[in-house]
């Protein structure tokens, strides 16, 4: 790491950062609520492909490091894509609870939106809210002409099973029950040891990259 | 429109029925109650399948690109048009913040790259086609070319080439 007066910048060789963008685009895959932006990978990528292709127009055609090169350049933009894809699919479903969530997030919390996913967001939500409100509500009886689409959308489903990789050992993690006659216990979780587990109970773990899901 | 005339005549009947149990007819609650709840399972009909159709359009920008064929607009009510175009607008307005100058196409790419190029056939005669060292290809219906791979992409799912497997 390198620090710069007061400031914390994170130099990261281009495997690092693919490496870093690949995580995210799993853990994005398969948990069920949309996770923490994170923008300085995107830019950073978006650079890193920009610097990529500036290279390969300039290389000899023909050669063969630039079809191998291209490929890279193929695959980075896949993973990249799929990754803003995974999240704008997950906004458009949950857009009243991401909303919401966003809307009062504390003042140090990190956001799970970027401004422009953010901004992509409120207008989806306002172009449905107005479609819904001009073809059907305004002709509704008086006292049901609103729709809490708070309500009415589905939440994401915490309790849904993720398989993961353990990063970062972890111990003493609190498993909440799932009938009745179980009681709460407490498992450890190994460095590179791999669970099936309940997202809710280890939601923060993959906030802090101590596991990776897959 | 015809949830909503139901809606309408269940409403009114139960306006009158409102007025009479507030002069304290204290039996007729039931029945308002009952047409309060048909009321709302109507509007949460209503909700419900015009919310799926927009999701169902909103899938239409992802597979078919931001114009439609008439033969889909023509299904479409002039309020559906209208909220495909603003969702069209604001997903081109993220697409292009992201990534550099010209932003990223994120209908592209759809799945993992396995080759540079791929060999495609030609199912309908599209016309001139330029790739991107400045060469143009002519898309004629039954010809076959072999084609860098993320210029193909658009076409194979809108139905003019197919790629081929041998």
């Amino acid at each position: 790491a390198d620090s710069d007066g007061g400031s914390e910048e994170l130099v990261l060789t281009p495997a690092q950062l693919i490496r870093s963008l690949e995580q995210a685009w799993l853990n994005e895959k398969f948990a069920p609520e949309l996770l923490e932006s994170k923008p300085e990978i995107i830019e950073c990528v978006v650079e890193q492909l920009d610097h990529m292709e500036a290279n390969l127009k300039r290389a000899k055609k023909g050669d063969l490091k630039v079809s191998v090169h291209h490929m890279e350049i193929e695959r980075i933009r896949y993973v990249l894509s799929s990754y803003l894809r995974c999240r704008l699919v997950k906004i458009e479903k949950f857009f009243p609870h991401v909303l919401e969530k966003e809307k009062s997030r504390a003042e140090g919390e990190p956001s799970i939106l970027s401004p422009e996913e953010f901004a992509f967001a409120k207008e989806y939500m306002a172009n449905t809210e107005t479609y819904l409100k001009n073809v059907a509500l305004k002709h509704m009886p008086p006292n049901l002409q609103k729709v809490s689409l708070l309500k009415s959308v589905p939440k994401p489903n915490l309790d849904s099973f993720v398989f993961l990789r353990v990063l970062e050992r972890q111990e003493n993690i609190l498993v909440e029950p799932e009938t009745d006659e179980q009681r709460e216990y407490t498992i450890d979780l190994e460095e590179g040891s791999q669970h099936l587990i309940r997202y809710k109970t280890i939601a923060p773990l993959v906030a802090s990259g101590a596991v990776q899901l897959i | 429109r015809q949830a909503l005339e139901e809606m309408r005549a269940l409403y009114e009947r139960n306006q009158a029925d409102v007025s009479e149990a507030k002069s304290g007819r204290t039996d007729l609650i039931f029945l308002i109650r009952f047409r309060h709840c048909c009321l709302l399972r109507n509007q949460r009909c209503v909700v419900a399948y015009l919310y799926d159709r927009l999701l169902r359009i909103r899938a239409l920008r992802w597979e078919y690109g931001s114009v439609l064929p008439n033969a889909i607009q023509f299904h479409m009510s002039a309020e559906e048009v209208e909220w495909f175009s603003r969702y069209k607008k604001s997903l081109a307005t993220y697409m292009r913040s992201v990534g550099g100058e010209e932003g990223l196409d994120l209908t592209q790419d759809i799945k993992p790259p396995k080759s540079l190029y791929i060999e495609v056939r030609c199912l309908k005669d599209y016309g001139e086609f330029e790739i991107d060292d400045g060469t143009t290809v002519l898309l004629k219906k039954n010809s076959q070319h072999f084609l860098p791979r993320w210029k193909c992409e658009q076409l194979i799912r809108q139905g003019v080439l197919e790629h081929v497997l041998s």
